[in-house]
């Protein structure tokens, strides 16, 4: 997908004018961080919980390698095949000829934001496969034509009026006036028009919330089932998925989703959790009959060691985004690319590029949201910064914040000069802000085109204390501090 | 009060109070010597080096941090009026660091005794306010750093908590970025007007005449807000109230209004 990152400012600005999706961003808001608060309250043992998951990536990532194979080998020995795929391009020519080794005409797909960011679906509809998304939201969206806007949630920036115009364009077999003012019909229609997808798919494309060493298996969270549907009725099951996937045991898939689904939706379980192990075996009533896993590394090796490393603990839960202060005022598509939120503003330059997603790694007051509530314990703000650092040594960015910059530092680091200038400084400030603020300053435009700017109370604290002064002390006798 | 095992400290004031809002720093000096501290106030004194940190410049920030460092390991304690220089002083510094055999000591050193005023006042000098006397309803704001770099979230409240007359009311988003974060604000200022509109929202909610926080960057942006949307919550530093400085004009306020 062409990313749209460099125009971040404009595509914020344009949101923020977008009242529907201001609209949506409001009802998150109330939505997933209380459901969230309320789980985790639940759990005595949640922030344990926590632990244990980082801990758990934490040592997969210092072994990647071994349990890769380990891994691969347990795939291939119950009859499925591994594809490792190191870029975007192999991955989608990968799934393009498992499908035409099927024949495919249609392939159901059940959400990943793997397939999204390998833009898969495009490239098999230019190659004359009709993919079709059964997750409600990627469903929605794809009629659209839209990037998912949120990790979990991909059409959350629509209003059921959006959706059920959607629907009338898109389903023109159906009638026109027909009644679709309740989420109740618009999932039923979707159900019903689904439905002869999911049988008539020659091919089943998922994505893997988790793969596990221990078995050979994937792991597959959703609240509509509409998995299970793709991977089971299809003859073919193809597994897309990002090589830190893994997980050592079944042990710790299940302590992975027992923080996964309360960070994400506050929900103790997602609605289905489905364990996919090779194709049917000899006894088994269903399954596909031939299963594939592809291998996606797209970049992730080059982050291992790097100061992003810890990035590749993320589960995808979401909840970064809900929490974060930015992301509710803009929403996904702003961000420009598959990702969004925090985890979108680390992710996204290691995948497109520094410089195309320059502005991402500032668009942040490093509040630090969302390393309280990320279940892996990422320390987003924290490579926010480390990008920020990447991005001054390759002095991206205006020259003029830089010299800014540089000329401000170059006083703070001489004590001296710094006191005269500021001496300076609040002298002419306090003679033309003598109203205690400013409605606008030339030189301060990004701050007063929206808020006033306090002015300076008179000479600066430290030229007051050294000159005697303690300031107002008229509250003395009313007043007694000391030791408890 | 003060006598030979009185703990020296020196007051890192910050660039902003400093420039901004001398009273906190006369604030801070005195809720420190009531507390029973030596407070020294060191001319050599002039930011913490967050904007270049934030702004990925960190071989200046390492500058800053040394000369931070050198100025101020000597006291008992270094305190700071304010969350996010707090947080930059106490965990930034040693981040910083890392790997410097010389300099990595020196900064965890500092860090062990660097505290943000409010905290400093209530869990290391276990300090009780008695005849402290504000009618006012009060809205507290969590700085960001100040609440999750350094935990401070009781510590203010049971101060205040002090004050008679004073009614604390809590706003539902508290903990909420107020939409300030350095050079985030001019940078994108549509993003953080929204984010601050909210913030005001919530204040206006809670009903308080009076909003309060350890941050003046944070009070800065909500003050400036408040008067753009000419709404009348007067805006202060804590610590201008637990030192009965409320006398003088309120962030943004004209003089004569004292
Ligand atoms: S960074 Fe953390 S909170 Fe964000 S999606 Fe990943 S795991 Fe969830």
């Amino acid at each position: 997908m062409q990313s749209t990152s460099p125009n971040f400012t404009q595509n914020a600005k344009d949101a923020l004018q977008d009242d529907p999706l201001q609209a949506a961003l409001a009802k998150l808001t109330d939505g997933f961080p209380i459901q969230r608060l309320e789980a985790a309250a639940r759990l005595p043992e949640f922030e344990d919980l926590r632990d244990e998951a980082r801990d758990i990536k934490t040592h997969v990532l210092e072994n990647l390698d071994l349990y890769l194979e380990a891994y691969e080998k347990k795939v291939v020995e119950s009859g499925g095949h591994v594809h490792w795929c190191q870029t975007a391009e192999d991955a989608r020519e990968t799934i393009l000829k498992i499908c035409q080794n099927a024949n495919a005409k249609t392939v159901t797909k059940s959400k990943s934001m793997i397939s999204e960011e390998i833009a898969v679906n495009d490239f098999l509809e230019e190659n004359g496969i009709e993919p079709v998304e059964t997750d409600l939201g990627e469903y929605i969206i794809q009629l659209r034509d839209e990037p998912p806007s949120h990790i979990i949630a991909p059409a959350i920036h629509l209003s059921k009026e959006q959706v059920a115009d959607t629907f009338r364009d898109a389903h023109t077999d159906l009638e026109k006036d027909r009644p679709l003012d309740e989420p109740r019909a618009l999932l039923e229609e979707a159900r019903a028009k689904l439905r002869t997808k999911f049988l008539s798919a020659d091919v089943g494309l998922t994505g893997a919330n988790m793969l596990i060493a221990e078995t050979g298996t994937n792991v597959l969270v959703t609240n509509e089932g509409n998995a299970d549907l793709t991977n089971n009725l299809p003859r073919v099951h193809i597994v897309i998925a990002s090589i830190e996937k893994i997980v050592p045991t079944l042990e710790d898939a299940t302590t992975i989703l027992r923080v996964l689904a309360r960070s994400a939706t506050g929900q103790d379980i997602s609605v289905y959790t489905t364990f996919c192990t090779g194709p049917r075996q000899l006894n088994d009533l269903d399954g596909p009959e031939e299963y594939h896993v592809v291998l996606l590394d797209n970049g992730r090796t080059d982050m291992i060691g790097s100061e992003f490393h810890e990035m590749l603990r993320c589960i995808r839960c979401g909840a970064c985004l809900n929490h974060c202060p930015v992301y509710k005022s803009v929403g996904g598509h702003a961000y420009g690319w598959v990702y969004s939120g925090p985890m979108g503003a680390v992710l996204i330059p290691n995948l497109i590029g520094m410089e195309e997603a320059q502005h991402l790694p500032h668009a942040s007051t490093l509040c630090g949201k969302c390393e309280s509530v990320c279940p892996m314990r990422i320390p987003l703000p924290k490579m926010l910064r480390r990008w920020r650092e990447r991005q001054f040594k390759a002095e991206l960015g205006s020259t003029r914040a830089r010299w800014a910059l540089k000329s401000w530092v170059w006083l703070v680091k001489r004590p001296r000069i710094y006191r005269l200038a500021m001496n300076m400084s609040v002298a002419i400030l306090g003679q033309i802000g003598f109203r205690g603020r400013f409605k606008s300053l030339p030189f301060a435009k990004g701050w007063t085109s929206k808020r006033d700017l306090a002015a300076p109370t008179g000479d600066t604290f430290l030229s007051q204390y050294h000159n005697g002064a303690r300031g107002d002390q008229s509250g003395e006798l009313i007043r007694r501090g000391g030791r408890k | 009060m003060s006598n030979n095992t009185s703990p020296r400290v020196g007051l890192f004031a910050t660039c902003l109070v400093d420039l901004m809002r001398p009273v906190v720093g006369f604030a801070a000096v005195k809720l420190l010597e009531d507390a029973g501290c030596i407070v020294d106030v060191p001319v050599a004194q002039t930011c913490c080096g967050q904007p270049a940190y934030n702004a990925g410049d960190t071989s200046d920030t390492i500058d800053i941090a040394r000369q931070v460092i050198t100025s101020f390991e000597n006291y008992d304690y270094i305190v700071v009026p304010s969350g996010s220089c707090g947080g930059m002083l106490k965990h930034h510094y040693i981040e910083l660091f890392e790997g410097d055999s010389e300099w990595a000591p020196r900064a965890q050193a500092f860090a062990d005794k660097t505290h943000e005023l409010l905290s400093f006042l209530d869990d290391i000098m276990k300090v009780s306010l008695t005849g402290l006397k504000l009618d006012a309803t009060v809205a507290y704001h969590d700085s960001c750093s100040g609440l999750r770099e350094l935990e401070i979230k009781k510590q203010p409240r049971a101060l205040l908590n002090a004050v008679d007359g004073l009614n604390l009311v809590e706003g539902t988003e508290a903990e909420t970025c107020c939409g300030f974060g350095g050079l985030f604000c001019v940078k994108y200022p549509d993003i953080s007007e929204k984010m601050v509109d909210a913030k005001v929202d919530d204040i206006v909610a809670t009903g308080a005449d009076t909003l309060v926080a350890g941050d003046l960057g944070c009070l800065m942006n909500i003050a400036g807000r408040l008067q753009r949307r000419n709404i009348d919550i007067k805006v202060r530093h804590t610590a201008e109230i637990l030192a009965n400085m409320t006398h003088g004009p309120a962030i943004g306020d004209p003089m004569d209004d004292a």
